[in-house]
């Protein structure tokens, strides 16, 4: 530390701002909470909720890695669901009365990585790049941003989620006729379709509150897929029989099994069934959003 | 009006910003000087809520930031010509700040025009040089016409036709009424537009003064004299009480008199004078002497001015 140097002149007093012959008298009088300043023709609104909405939204739709990644979505789930439905007809197999929406499980199982990568992309882009500064600076409160972003986001996920589950879900059904596929049911066409939707949109905005938390995209990517994968390789590995339990535990609550379980064809036989899936992801994600919201207070943008 | 109080930010063991207090008031263009790293940036973040100070309080119109209800109308702030997502186009960026705050699509269109980048508003900003990127950034500043205004290092990367552009229009924002508050480390530039100065060294309140006291108690004037009859000239100037600092060769420099009495004094005991010239040390050496003690990241200027070293050093080993 060096010696502190004293001030070339004092702070001036109030009231006696740059006086100087280079620079007329300032029309201003001392300062205080009335002063004639600048006032602006622009209305003044004040903000709320709704304008972060909008922001979120103009964001989303203005950048092109949200084409990119729910274009590569609905490829997949579309793509892959209509291959899976052609090999089912074209070789004549049998599905011995299973639901024909069961195969729409491959496609979304790829098609999540996109979710993750886009949730992940929406708050962590914008620490990669800096505008995170900007915004912040246009919208002081944090939380109603990150509430915002998660609004939008999951809305969007959630809208594209169910149009190509949707789509599947009828081809499916009207290509494996022939296939000795049974009848789905009401439940069944809701948890295919809605509930999956919902899972989808969900874990994306999970990856989109772990990528608040972690402020960096790759890291943040990696984080999620490793979440999504590593239960099930872990369990692989898991020859001892005294792991037996920790084991099917894994299978059972891993990200897969708990996405199969919405085609009513899961790994195991215990476990989430049901819509188990669903409230378990939406306590998950309930939990690591209420962290991002409290660290983003907390930390220095 | 922004107001800091005991403003102090710690990172860790590091002090950046050390005790701040001043003000900064409307009407006029006040220039946040110091060397890099001196803590200009963490202030202004902390000015604009983006950090939260370990002590002390700034205020903007006695409110803290994130308690203001319009904050685009209120503060413009161009922080760096970076925060912005290099994928989206000049104009969606600023529509999504626009949108954040409800101003009018419109307005969008009338900062790119001011900013003079509307031929390029449907371009992404990844393609954007230094210079562009900076004035996107003030445009984004200038959005809500607000009454404060913030630039960090608003200068930098852009050409002198935006050099000067930009300084007409901090004065032309400061003439009417409007508080403008601007960085830089460059005490030649903040002469040209600065009415009042706020210097700061690691952090710390070097001064805070008006522009034109800071040049009077700052820059030394001192006249430069030359003449074929030095030590004639060196025994009339001592007899008359004029006190030479000699500064090699044959000129030499007095303090606190006049070109016109040395003048007169040279001519009454006829003595040649080849130079006679008053000088004014440079603003710049002012504001380097300020902060001399306060640089962070000194420079070794003694490697510069004995090269033969490195030779020897060769030699040697």
């Amino acid at each position: 530390m060096s010696t502190p140097q004293p001030p070339t002149q004092p702070a001036a007093p109030a009231g006696e701002a740059a006086p100087g012959a280079a620079h007329p008298a300032f029309p201003y009088p001392a300062p205080g909470p009335a002063y004639p300043g600048y006032t602006s023709p622009i209305p003044v609104v004040r903000t709320h909720f709704g304008h972060a909405l909008a922001s979120e939204w103009t964001k989303i739709k203005s950048v092109r890695s949200t084409m990119w990644t729910l274009g590569v979505f609905v490829l997949l789930v579309v793509g892959v669901g209509l291959l899976t439905g052609l090999v089912v007809t074209s070789t004549e197999s049998d599905l011995s009365g299973e639901s024909a929406l069961s195969l729409g499980f491959f496609g979304l199982l790829l098609g999540s990585m996109c979710v993750i990568t886009l949730g992940v992309l929406t708050t962590a882009s914008e620490y990669g790049t800096g505008m995170i500064r900007t915004t912040m600076v246009a919208c002081p409160s944090r939380g109603r941003v990150l509430l915002a972003k998660a609004l939008v986001f999951f809305l969007v996920a959630f809208a594209v989620t169910l149009l190509s589950t949707t789509v599947v879900a009828f081809l499916h059904v009207a290509m494996l006729k022939g296939n000795n596929a049974g009848d789905p049911t009401g439940n069944e066409w809701l948890k295919a379709t809605l509930g999956i939707s919902l899972y989808i949109a969900l874990l994306g905005t999970l990856s989109l509150a772990v990528g608040s938390v972690v402020r960096h995209s790759a890291g943040a990517i990696t984080l999620m897929i490793g979440a999504v994968l590593a239960p099930l390789v872990v369990a692989m590995f898991m020859f001892s029989s005294s792991l037996e339990d920790v084991r099917t535990v894994l299978f059972e609550y891993s990200i897969p099994n708990q996405l199969s379980v919405f085609y009513a064809n899961s790994l195991g036989t215990s476990g989430p069934s049901g819509w188990d899936p669903l409230w378990i992801m939406t306590g998950l994600t309930a939990v690591v959003l209420g962290g991002a919201f409290v660290l983003l207070g907390r930390r220095d943008v | 009006m922004i107001e800091l109080e005991g403003l102090t930010k710690r990172y860790g063991e590091k002090v950046a910003v050390n005790n701040l207090t001043f003000t900064v008031r409307p009407g006029i263009v006040t220039g946040f000087l110091g060397p890099n790293g001196a803590g200009k940036s963490t202030t202004m973040r902390m000015m604009l809520g983006l950090d939260r100070p370990t002590a002390g309080d700034v205020r903007i119109d006695g409110k803290h930031y994130d308690r203001l209800r319009d904050p685009l109308k209120y503060i413009g702030a161009l922080l760096d010509a970076k925060a912005v997502h290099g994928g989206r186009t000049a104009f969606n960026h600023l529509l999504c700040l626009a949108r954040s705050n409800g101003i009018p699509r419109r307005r969008v269109h009338e900062v790119l025009d001011t900013v003079g980048l509307s031929s390029v508003a449907g371009k992404k900003a990844k393609g954007f040089s230094l210079g562009m990127g900076q004035r996107l950034g003030i445009a984004g500043a200038l959005l809500g016409d607000p009454r404060i205004l913030m630039f960090d290092e608003p200068v930098n990367g852009l050409d002198p036709e935006g050099i000067h552009w930009i300084r007409t229009l901090m004065k032309t924002l400061a003439a009417q009424g409007r508080t403008v508050f601007v960085s830089s480390h460059l005490m030649s530039e903040m002469a040209l537009t600065a009415d009042h100065l706020v210097v700061i060294g690691q952090g710390r309140l070097l001064a805070d003064t008006s522009m034109a006291d800071f040049i009077a108690h700052n820059s030394r004037t001192y006249v430069r004299i030359r003449s074929p009859q030095r030590e004639r000239l060196l025994d009339v100037l001592h007899e008359a009480g004029v006190t030479v600092v000699e500064s090699g060769g044959a000129t030499l420099e007095v303090d606190g008199t006049g070109a016109e009495r040395i003048g007169e004094l040279a001519a009454r005991h006829r003595l040649v004078l080849h130079e006679l010239s008053p000088q004014r040390a440079s603003l710049e050496e002012a504001f380097m002497r300020l902060t001399a003690e306060s640089v962070e990241y000194h420079a070794h200027s003694d490697a510069s001015a004995s090269p033969q070293r490195w030779g020897d050093g060769w030699k040697r080993g």
